[in-house]
């Protein structure tokens, strides 16, 4: 058997594959499609999300509803000209994060990963440690790869819809993604890449999805920045050698659960938190 | 799960569910019309029509049922480019009791004289189901290469479906037949592993029995 529904059987299966994305890939090519094929899909998915970040950088973008866009060009600016704190490279995961945000808001072509409110989070973290670390594209394809099988797990298990599981189950999940990507991109063990994907789920935990308006706008965009980062820092407390004190799968299952103890206000109805605030006037044309 | 699901679909913004979807939406129905769409009557419901501006949800039915794919940029121009090709549409805002939150209904009607009704809904992640074909309740997702026949609830006419089907080589994955009632209005819904070519559909329309036959490709 070569596919797998848990994290413990995708640690078996990538022992024996020598790598998480061999792994992920074995499985997806038992499904029937080739696998140069399924590589040619991951790259183009690479490449629209780079895209997708250069697209959002737009400064005079704007969403429908003119509450988002521009403001990723605002921030890379004012890291460029090092008003930010924490370094060229968080300001600039930052900036990408909000870039692809920006660019599904204002209906730009984005790849959603998992979903698209959470569009950023990945191609952010890639772009970002790219630049840092001069990894090639196809390593980055790679850790595709390895982002998807995580993904693929907590989906199985999980969600990966923030009506049903609140925000934690996007900008969470692709956060989880993310940083067994690093991880995995840094050249950390098998074991310690899964770590990386449950320190982030365990960090995120309980995360509300509370879209103003019930647009994919605000907070989604901005929640983007704080999964990447979330990501950088779960993918360094694995690379350092840190472990989890838990199975990873029982941090998912624990993610479901969670998600299900949410209040409907809570999950994508545009009621509760965030939804539910009072908006300035001048900010509000809806 | 497929792992593309995951990493994807690459789509155009903002949402899933009330974008991608909605464009899957309007394809489906435009494939199921067999005609060049002149005119839709499109009713949003739920979720879609409270949120339906802010999520682009009327521009990406409108280039669904222009045929265009989730991941085309057009989208965002798609009612310009429907005025263009003088197409006409109209938006009612209403809900649809006990119809799932992302509902549209839409009524196309086709420049030789052609019309359908399908209902369908958006069930996250670009994911969408059919729910009602011409008044009668259906259900099905446009995942695979699927077949969609109107036809009379008489004996032998599925047989001789299925037959001619088995005839060209093409392997059914699932078969499902809605009516409704005996010997009244039916529908027979395949999906097959890869699609029949247009002659073969055309052969499936001259079968006894027959009244539309429509090859809905993968959305």
């Amino acid at each position: 058997m070569r596919d797998y529904s848990t994290i413990q059987e995708l640690i078996e299966l990538a022992k024996n594959a020598g790598s998480i994305s061999e792994a992920v890939l074995n499985a997806h090519a038992e499904s029937g499609e080739d696998r140069e094929e399924a590589r040619r899909r991951m790259t183009e998915s690479l490449t629209i999300m780079r895209e997708s970040v250069k697209e959002g950088l737009n400064p005079d973008a704007r969403s429908v509803s003119g509450r988002v866009g521009g403001q990723s060009h605002m921030l890379l600016r004012a890291v460029k000209q090092n008003k930010t704190v924490g370094g060229e490279m968080l300001g600039c995961a930052s900036a990408y994060a909000l870039a692809a945000a920006e660019c599904n808001a204002c209906m730009g072509r984005i790849v959603a990963a998992p979903t698209a409110g959470a569009c950023g989070v990945l191609p952010a973290a890639l772009f970002s440690v790219q630049e840092e670390k001069g990894y090639s594209d196809e390593a980055l394809v790679r850790a595709l790869f390895t982002a998807s099988g995580v993904g693929r797990v907590i989906a199985v298990r999980a969600s990966i819809s923030g009506a049903e599981g609140g925000c934690q189950a996007e900008c969470g999940t692709a956060a989880a993604m993310a940083a067994a990507a690093i991880a995995d991109l840094a050249g950390a063990p098998i074991e310690a890449c899964m770590d990386a994907a449950g320190f982030a789920i365990m960090n995120i935990m309980g995360l509300v999805c509370d879209p103003v308006g019930g647009l994919v706008e605000v907070p989604c965009v901005y929640r983007n920045i704080m999964g990447v980062a979330c990501a950088l820092t779960a993918a360094n407390l694995a690379i350092s050698g840190i472990r989890m004190i838990m199975p990873v799968d029982e941090v998912i299952e624990a993610m479901r659960r969670v998600g299900r103890q949410l209040p409907p206000s809570l999950r994508e109805t545009g009621e509760g938190g965030c939804a539910a605030c009072r908006l300035y006037k001048q900010e509000d044309p809806a | 799960m497929n792992i593309f699901d995951i990493i994807g679909p690459i789509m155009i913004g903002p949402s899933s569910s009330h974008t991608a979807g909605a464009a899957r939406i309007g394809r489906a129905a435009a494939r199921l019309l067999d005609d060049e769409p002149v005119k839709a009557k499109i009713t949003l419901s739920g979720s879609f029509m409270r949120t339906y501006q802010g999520h682009g949800t009327d521009k990406a039915l409108i280039a669904g049922i222009l045929d265009m794919p989730v991941d085309d940029l057009r989208i965002r121009d798609s009612f310009e480019i429907a005025q263009k090709k003088g197409f006409e549409y109209e938006f009612i805002l209403e809900d649809i009791p006990d119809a799932h939150p992302n509902t549209a209904l839409i009524a196309l009607e086709g420049k030789n004289g052609g019309c359908v009704t399908m209902r369908a809904c958006s069930v996250g992640g670009g994911a969408i189901r059919v729910e009602e074909l011409n008044g009668l309740a259906v259900s099905f997702t446009g995942a695979m290469d699927t077949l969609v026949i109107s036809h009379t609830d008489a004996p032998g006419v599925i047989a001789n479906v299925s037959s001619l089907i088995a005839g060209l080589g093409v392997n059914i994955a699932t078969m499902q037949v809605f009516r409704r009632n005996a010997g009244g209005d039916a529908v027979m819904v395949i999906e097959t592993d890869h699609a029949p070519d247009n002659d073969s559909v055309r052969m499936i329309r001259r079968l006894r029995g027959i009244r539309t036959a429509n090859l809905l490709l993968k959305l």
